[in-house]
């Protein structure tokens, strides 16, 4: 199952917990897995039921761009983190 | 590694837009000339925090010559949407903002009002002729004043975003970053030794030598066509049509030859004006800044505040970071503090780390990209204390670099771990450099290192490449040419198919030829539009297979395509060439083409030597010789890569030494020009010496990282280590430029 780290401003709904290993075969079911878990979750990191544009999906440490339908595998490691640029 | 030899990539041939570049023959925008063409000029606020009471521009209008004014009134009403332009997004009414000022001006030289004439000399005088009526607020221009209770508001709705979460009052702090990796706290009361310091960095400008330009021609049936200075096409096409209201589709967007953007030419700031001004006239309007309009109205990058913090065991084993970063955004939100807190300590493998940042308003130009964004201020910061510990343990500054350099499988402080990553073979090549073997021993000298990292990214892009009857090729992609891109681009799509360089004629195509490609930035280009040829070039390969299979009359299984691009079968075997001539005779007419998107970082990592004198009299550095080493994946064209690695340096030892923003008591810019603002020459740098590590990307088929962006973060920490080898002074204020090195100088001195 992957494991899905929570951003550490978030922690505070978490109850501290770092991170959490789910059933999900993709972001959406995450967020909605981690909300059921931790509520206003969801509200945290999607703005009209997608993810943030201030915020990028990083699973297995490739920055997908294809947000809630973004597919992860059953040892992926997902990250929410910020959306960057470049020069 | 990489070991693969090529026939193609990894050669130097002569680029092939060279001849129209050092001939003066290439178009750039203020070259463009068409009939009936106006000249537009922008008036600018003199002002830096402004409420804009009223604006009259009857007198304006009625100047003989003038066609055009426009105003705030002018611009469509665009609501707070957050925009995705690929590569990171915007708010909307911002953008349009940033283009014309509406209620209120942020900054001395923002847009206020814009005329067009028959030429600029009328445009101008007419322009000088508009009244507007301010009412002048208190301003701010430093991040620690801005972040203050009682600061002055740029903007009364503004609430502070953590993560979702919003502030109860409004401020000047957009957003607020946190990221937490194991447990910093705990670690850093086992460390065996800490060393904490604050740093400053100045804004600065990324000093490309073409100012902004750009020409609009709005026709009657809404179709508008823009020839432009511009990192991105499609963004400018979409950032365009979002602020004037209009389909995308009925703006064509054709980018020019560009004289440097390093970040700087992503945002939209002249088109839309200009777009109004030809359509309010119906004639083709050009607008060009002048170097003032540049460097008080475009986007500089951010000046910084940073509190970092570092313990380590007694072995040299970094075990706990810490960092309080406060970034400035400029006049709207949306600065580099997200790539700041990332990087902070993104060289080192350190187990636990706390890194809060923030975004920060104030009455400055809105902050822009500028290669590396974000990454030069803390590793200025950093690569300063991981000398400290060295000093501290009595260790050396590359040993203690090596103990903890950031390998494959290393988490970052933000979550995600490396893949295959060359640090530890640049510190190694740094190492064996005869730089780093030569002893360095004169008086007042010293030697200081850095290491430095950017992402890279991938993105989207796509390529183009019809076969002509010759079997030659036109290559059409779309991604700016900045740097050599082209020809590092066809050598790609010569190799997959066993051509020469020169066999390929790659194109830069507009946004209604070209296939959807991102900005060139994000140190992507040769990496991803690379592929993309690289891909065409597959799809062309095996259209011929099949129809060679039908000239040789056999099945497509039995035709191989060898390395070297020749197809064999039914005991034939062809190089692409001779069957493209072949197919063509048969009536087949080829095009290949390809769209990728790939979505992993590139991860550049660099380290750098450098080797200054400091005047004890005057402070003045002088650096005596500089060593840039990068870990390229593969460099396609070594001397591109070269050129990326020597230019960058220069611009961060300009960072390093002199570069500044001065602003006066009324935080209007003091030094807006190249004689006042003090950017380094040929006369100011010696020869910078490179070394290319290849270390090979496995996502890309011929192992490219991107190397754009990297070359730039190290230089400010690695001549700050110098200076202070040379004059046992730590500088933590950027620019280390003359009076300040000076001061601190004589301040240790007298501390002694």
């Amino acid at each position: 199952m992957p494991t899905v780290f929570i951003p550490a401003p978030l922690r505070e709904l978490s109850g501290g917990t770092q991170s959490v290993v789910l059933e999900a075969r993709n972001v959406r079911e995450i967020v909605y897995r981690l909300d059921a878990m931790f509520p206003g979750f969801k509200d945290r990191i999607c703005i009209d039921g997608n993810i943030s544009p201030s915020l990028q999906v990083s699973i297995d440490s490739v920055m997908t761009s294809k947000g809630m339908i973004a597919k992860v595998q059953p040892h992926s490691e997902v990250h929410f983190i910020p959306a960057i640029g470049g020069g | 590694m990489t070991t693969t030899q090529y026939r193609v990539i990894g050669t130097r041939p002569v680029r092939h837009d060279g001849a129209d570049k050092v001939t003066g023959k290439a178009i750039y925008t203020a070259d463009t000339k068409l009939p009936g063409m106006l000249a537009g000029f922008v008036l600018r606020s003199p002002h830096a925090h402004a409420k804009i009471i009223s604006i009259d521009t009857s007198e304006a209008e009625a100047t003989p010559g003038v066609h055009a004014v426009i105003s705030n009134a002018d611009f469509p009403n665009v609501e707070d949407k957050i925009a995705d332009l690929g590569e990171g997004s915007v708010n909307l009414s911002y953008l349009s903002a940033n283009c014309m000022a509406q209620k209120k001006v942020l900054y001395r030289g923002h847009a206020v009002a814009a005329v067009a004439a028959t030429d600029v000399h009328i445009a101008e005088e007419a322009a000088r002729k508009i009244k507007v009526e301010y009412e002048v607020l208190d301003s701010v221009t430093w991040v620690l004043d801005a972040m203050e209770e009682n600061a002055p508001l740029l903007h009364e709705d503004l609430v502070t975003d953590s993560l979702g979460e919003k502030a109860d009052k409004p401020s000047n702090v957009p957003v607020h970053l946190h990221f937490e990796k194991g447990d910093a706290a705990t670690a850093f009361k086992e460390a065996d030794v800490i060393v904490e310091r604050e740093f400053k960095t100045a804004t600065v400008h990324q000093g490309y030598i073409e100012p902004h330009a750009v020409v609009a021609d709005y026709n009657e049936d809404g179709r508008l066509r823009i020839w432009t200075a511009t990192q991105g096409s499609f963004t400018c096409r979409q950032q365009t049509a979002e602020i004037l209201q209009i389909p995308l589709g009925n703006v064509l967007v054709t980018p020019c030859e560009i004289g440097g953007g390093f970040g700087g030419k992503i945002t939209v700031y002249l088109e839309p004006t200009a777009a109004l001004l030809s359509k309010k006239s119906g004639r083709p309007v050009r607008i060009a800044m002048t170097r003032a309009d540049v460097f008080e109205a475009s986007g500089p990058t951010p000046g910084s505040f940073m509190r970092v913090k570092l313990g380590a065991k007694n072995d040299g084993t970094l075990i706990a970071g810490e960092a309080w970063l406060a970034y400035d955004a400029g006049a709207y939100p949306g600065g580099m503090i997200g790539p700041g807190c990332m990087c902070v300590f993104s060289c080192y493998d350190i187990d636990h780390a706390i890194v809060d940042g923030y975004d920060v308003c104030l009455n400055k130009p809105k902050t822009s990209a500028y290669r590396a964004p974000g990454a030069t201020q803390v590793a200025f910061a950093t690569e300063q204390l991981v000398d400290e510990i060295a000093q501290k343990l009595g260790m050396c500054e590359l040993e203690i670099r090596e103990k903890n350099a950031v390998k494959e499988g290393s988490r970052r402080v933000d979550g995600p771990v490396y893949p295959p990553i060359g640090l530890v073979e640049c510190l190694d090549a740094l190492k064996q450099s005869e730089h780093w073997n030569t002893p360095l021993e004169g008086a007042n000298q010293g030697r200081g290192i850095a290491a430095g990292f950017w992402f890279g990214c991938g993105l989207k892009s796509s390529a183009a490449c019809t076969v002509n009857s010759d079997g030659t090729i036109n290559l059409l992609e779309g991604s700016t040419d900045i740097g050599g891109s082209r020809t590092a681009i066809a050598m790609q799509l010569a190799e997959v198919l066993g051509l020469e360089a020169n066999d390929i004629n790659p194109q830069v195509g507009d946004t209604d030829t070209a296939g959807y490609t991102d900005v060139t930035g994000g140190s992507r280009v040769t990496f991803a539009t690379g592929m993309a040829a690289y891909e065409a070039g597959r799809d062309l390969q095996q259209q011929m297979r099949t129809l060679a299979a039908d000239l040789w009359d056999c099945s497509t299984d039995d035709i191989t395509i060898g390395e070297d691009g020749v197809f064999s079968g039914n005991g034939k075997a062809v190089g692409f060439k001779a069957l493209a001539v072949e197919l063509f005779a048969a009536g087949e007419h080829l095009v290949g083409r390809a769209t990728v998107a790939p979505e992993c970082p590139t991860n550049g990592f660099g380290a750098q030597i450098a080797d200054v004198e400091v005047d004890p009299e005057t402070g003045k550095v002088t650096v005596l010789r500089y060593t840039t080493i990068q870990d390229a994946g593969k460099a396609i064209h070594p001397s591109y890569v070269e050129g990326q690695l020597q230019g960058g340096t220069v611009q961060g030892i300009g960072w390093a030494l002199n570069e500044e923003y001065f602003y006066r008591d009324d935080d209007t810019m003091a030094n807006a020009s190249f004689l006042d603002y003090r950017m380094p020459t040929m006369l100011d740098v010696p020869m910078i010496d490179t070394i290319i590590v290849e270390t090979g990307n496995p996502e890309h088929p011929y192992g490219v990282r991107g190397v754009g962006e990297t070359p730039i973060v190290p230089p400010p920490a690695a001549l700050a280590n110098a200076i202070y080898n040379a004059t046992d002074t730590r500088m933590t204020e950027l620019p280390m430029s003359p009076p300040k090195l000076w001061k601190a100088m004589q301040s240790d001195q007298a501390s002694e």
